[in-house]
């Protein structure tokens, strides 16, 4: 009945002795007490009573065993987070290269995850937003399946009365468009919608006076805060009458406060009511003409998938046009208007999410590379703290509490770098905003972000202590403390620096592979905006005509323009020079083939149009004042002669609308949507019976100074039409505006990749920095023995350079596949070229090179006296 | 800091640790309690118990000499300390408190 070995095997051996011995003595007291049986069935239950975690021998406490007052948990950590406060105040340099870089990582990461929520919670202000759609129509026409938004007029109210169950309100509104908003002699041009009376349920506007019913009243009018400020400034707006486009009297019923940035409707600044624009009720029923945008809310039991089903063909039967019986109507989700917006071939193909994807890789990316600097400086210190960590085992410690201690000296570091980046991004914010077209906020007040940016710091810390703590733990005691290898020091072995090395050419690769990215983007931006457009930007500005006076008075305008010497040419078109705002897809000519359609974009021009924007003309000739019979004829641009497939096009017959239109000439391409995109196909006319005016094009005088023709142009416009302020736009600023979302991207990945290789030369400068400490015996030899300085700083940058070098391998498919994807998305792209990679290769190379050199050449040019003195 | 709150069992050990003053280890606090209470309890309760009141400081321990009834092995010897001692006091005032103020009539 010894029970003893289990015991000694379970037990602290201090507790053995005591414990047995107690089994031992109440087994005799009952063996006289109840019988030998008895005790020791007893005797088996109190050894059976003794298994509990708390007498348990890998139970650390072992307090009661010496006369130390056992200290408490928070005053373990209290001396941990000291002797961590030590170390990082001993070694200046390194813990300065960690917090530097630590803080600029988590900087990176913050403000992108910043961004990254912004992205994903657009349009979350809209309360209904999980059941909102916008009604889309995919149409199949010759050159692939096309999506639109623009839907005709009658379709709102066909949805809403034939499925009630399902939809719970149907909308149909403008685009949002500026006009000019007038209330006695204030006048601003403001963008709004004209929407149908349910818009305000619809987008649960948070109205600040009035109700959301105010758009019922069909002469009624609904203000954003700011507008209503602009228009009224302290003063009531209610019941006050305003007039919008020079055109509609109607009286405000409602103030709204004004929709966020983040919102697909944040521009809607008034609402009026969509039937203000039907002056005969008829144009209501009008399914010819599509251009209204119809919005949605389901029911809530009802699925956008099952009523894109259910409403699929709608379109079809109603509209009287053939060419719609290639048409589908479907759903597209309010949650992803905004990062799911392209269509391809009618499919949905992402859109921004991607670049949501892009910045976030980017951001975890580059807080990896500040943590992976961490423990490449924590681990390559190893030799001085080998015996700090023998000593600490050899008294006493345990290696969970060394753990402890240098997990704490990470999350000081961490913690230091957290409190410097929350001023980082405080600081840089607006200027972040600026480049990314936000209005990023921090939020200070909101639990969750506190809770986030812990855990952030929380994991950062585990990420960059994780490995340094491991490693350093587990050294033992007696090698250590004895030391091996010829220099009589702890020799950590030959393969400890494997694992550093490894991260160091993770950490160049990703920086390699940065910058290989953001000199594609940047080409690929310039490349596009070296496109031939055309046309002839210079001095081109357009004005847009939003109020009735100057389509009545053309040529009288033109001729006082004209007169004022400061404009050399005038034209007028239905759309601006940058953009295609009407298309027609029932074009018929001879040879077409009868089942397909195609997409063409048309355009009403005057006869001057070409001369003001200075187009070419290829075959046949242009529009001219001359010939009355110009105005059944069409110019076609060259993308539109490849359409038709015509060999001979001039004087070719094109049948649209019931009418003959003869083919007039052929026109250069002009680059007029995106400049990524292939050149619409496009006819021009002169028969304002098809399309209606929208732009003046002004060509100015070239001899005279922007400044000067300016204001005369605007005296000219002021008399003709005192109602409307004077705004113009450039041609070329236009143009340039095509690139601000490509330019915004590469900005910004200039910026990460600027900051992905500082943070890994900051990790390299701190690395040789300690290998040329560590060697500073061998250089002083060396140098004793006749070496040279650069046979020195060889020596020293080889090791690295070479680790660069394979990070660039290793880069360069990467960044080959990834930017490969990218340019796929662009139908007008660069090739990538080798010297791109040639170029940021010797850049990575150059750059790890000077970072290496400032430690190597100090090291070599160090006098061996003051080395080799001590020994 | 754990709690200084005394649990049943942990009162009743440090009770015992009590009356058997100077002569306070496991076995002889599991037989006093035994013998005062008339319920069987198990050792390995009585140490863990006689640990977490040393862990709140309500006792203290030391090595005391061999014995030859426990063959030459020797014994932790429990002390109440004066926090003990206190702990001790205030149960028994907050109870005879609460026996005050039971009203006469309930029994009745």
């Amino acid at each position: 009945m010894k029970i003893t070995p289990l015991l000694r095997w379970l037990f602290h051996p201090d507790l053995v002795e005591e414990l047995e011995s107690d089994l031992d003595e109440l087994f005799q007291q009952r063996v006289k007490l109840m019988g030998l049986r008895k005790a020791r069935w007893r005797y088996l239950k109190d050894a059976l009573s003794l298994v509990r975690p708390s007498l348990l021998k890998w139970k650390p406490v072992v307090y009661q065993y010496n006369n130390y007052p056992q200290p408490t948990n928070t005053t373990m950590i209290r001396n941990y987070v000291k002797i961590a406060w030590r170390n990082l105040v001993r070694n200046k340099s390194y813990s300065a290269i960690n917090i530097v870089g630590l803080s600029v990582g988590m900087t990176v990461a913050m403000l992108i995850g910043l961004w990254v929520y912004d992205e994903l919670s657009f349009n979350s202000y809209h309360q209904n937003h999980d059941r909102i759609a916008q009604v889309l129509e995919n149409e199949t026409l010759e050159n692939g399946v096309q999506t639109f938004s623009s839907l005709p007029m009658p379709l709102s109210q066909e949805l809403r009365t034939k499925y009630p169950n399902d939809f719970k309100y149907v909308v149909a509104s403008t685009a949002g468009f500026e006009q000019i908003i007038a209330y006695q002699d204030k006048k601003f041009t403001k963008t709004g919608n004209y929407a149908e009376a349910e818009f305000p349920d619809l987008m649960t506007l948070k109205m600040i006076k009035g109700t959301r019913s105010g758009l019922k009243d069909p002469n009624s009018v609904l203000l954003s805060e700011s507008v209503a400020k602009a228009l009224f400034g302290d003063a009531d707006p209610l019941q006050k009458a305003v007039k919008i486009g020079n055109k509609y009297t109607v009286q405000v019923t409602g103030v709204y406060e004004d929709l966020p940035h983040n919102s697909a409707f944040t521009d809607v600044t008034f609402v009026a009511p969509i039937d203000l624009l039907f002056e005969n009720k008829e144009d209501r029923n009008n399914w010819r003409s599509s251009s209204f945008d119809i919005f949605t809310q389901l029911n809530p039991n009802s699925r956008f998938d099952d009523v894109s089903v259910k409403i699929k063909d709608l379109f079809r039967k109603n509209a009287e046009d053939e060419n719609r019986t290639r048409s589908a109507l479907f759903l597209h989700p309010m949650n992803q208007w905004h990062l799911y917006s392209t269509f391809e071939n009618g499919v949905n193909a992402g859109g921004r999410i991607q670049f949501v994807w892009l910045f976030s890789i980017i951001g975890v990316f580059v807080l990896l590379l500040a943590c992976i600097n961490f423990m490449n400086l924590s681990t390559a210190r190893s030799q001085k703290r080998a015996k700090e960590v023998g000593i600490r085992k050899a008294i006493g410690s345990q290696r969970g509490q060394l753990i402890g201690q240098f997990f704490s000296e990470s999350f000081l570091v961490v913690a230091l770098s957290f409190g410097l980046s929350l001023a980082f991004v405080w600081f840089i914010l607006p200027y972040f905003n600026e480049v990314a077209d936000k209005q990023l906020v921090m939020h200070w007040t909101d639990a969750r972000f506190w809770i986030f940016s812990i855990g952030f710091s929380l994991f950062t810390g585990i990420v960059a202590g994780s490995y340094p703590a491991l490693y350093l733990s587990s050294f033992q005691p007696i090698k250590v403390l004895k030391g091996h290898g010829p220099s009589l020091r702890f020799n950590i072995g030959r393969f400890a620096s494997i694992p550093r090395k490894v991260l160091v050419v993770m950490q160049f690769t990703v920086s390699v592979t940065l910058i290989i990215g953001t000199i594609i983007v940047f080409r690929q931006i310039q490349f596009a905006k070296n496109r031939p457009i055309g046309y002839s930007r210079e001095g081109l500005i357009n004005i847009t005509m939003n109020t009735p006076e100057i389509q009545g008075n053309y040529d009288a305008v033109r001729n006082e323009l004209l007169a004022t010497g400061v404009v050399a040419d005038m034209g007028e078109s239905s759309s601006p020079i940058t953009g295609i705002w009407s298309s027609a897809n029932n074009l018929d000519w001879r040879g077409k083939d009868p089942n397909r359609a195609a997409s063409f974009g048309t355009i009403l021009v005057t006869p001057d149009f070409g001369k003001v924007v200075g187009w070419k003309i290829k075959e046949g000739r242009e529009f001219s004042r001359q010939f009355t019979s110009d105005s059944s004829t069409f110019l076609l641009n060259e993308a539109a002669v490849k359409l038709t497939g015509l060999k001979n096009p001039v004087g070719e017959i094109i049948k649209w609308h019931g009418k003959n239109w003869k083919v007039l000439g052929v026109v250069k391409d002009m680059v007029m949507t995106s400049p990524f995109e292939p050149v619409t196909p496009t006819v021009f006319m002169i028969d304002s019976k098809e399309r209606g005016f929208n732009i003046i094009h002004i060509k100015l005088n070239p001899t005279v100074s922007v400044r000067e023709a300016l204001p005369k142009l605007e005296a000219v416009f002021k008399k003709i039409n005192p109602a409307a302020p004077f705004e113009y736009r450039f041609a070329d600023q236009e143009y340039t505006k095509k690139f601000a979302a490509e330019e915004r991207i590469g900005t910004l990945a200039s910026i990460f990749a600027i900051l992905a290789i500082f943070i890994s030369c900051l990790g390299l400068f701190g690395l040789s920095s300690f290998m040329a400490e560590q060697r500073i015996k061998e250089i002083g030899v060396r140098k004793v023995l006749g070496a040279t300085v650069p046979n020195i700083v060889s020596l020293l940058s080889r090791d690295f350079l070479l680790l660069v070098f394979i990070a660039f391998l290793v880069a360069s498919p990467v960044a080959w596949y990834t930017m490969d994807k990218f340019l796929q998305a662009y139908k007008y792209r660069i090739a990538i070229e080798w010297w791109v990679f040639a170029l940021t290769g010797a850049l990575a190379i150059g750059i790890a090179l000077l970072t290496v050199s400032f430690q190597s050449i100090k090291a070599a040019l160090m006098n061996p006296v003051t080395s080799l003195r001590s020994e | 800091m754990k709690g200084t709150y005394l649990g049943e069992f942990e009162e009743v050990v440090l009770l015992a640790v009590a009356i058997r003053s100077g002569d306070a280890y496991g076995a002889a606090v599991v037989t006093e309690i035994e013998q005062q209470m008339n319920r069987s309890v198990n050792l390995g309760a009585v140490h863990s118990a006689l640990n977490r009141l040393a862990e709140k400081g309500l006792v203290t321990s030391e090595l005391g000499g061999m014995t030859a009834e426990r063959g030459g092995r020797r014994k932790r010897l429990y002390s109440v300390t004066a926090a003990g001692r206190r702990a001790l006091q205030e149960i028994r005032h907050v109870r005879n408190q609460m026996w005050d103020s039971i009203p006469n009539t309930v029994w009745s």
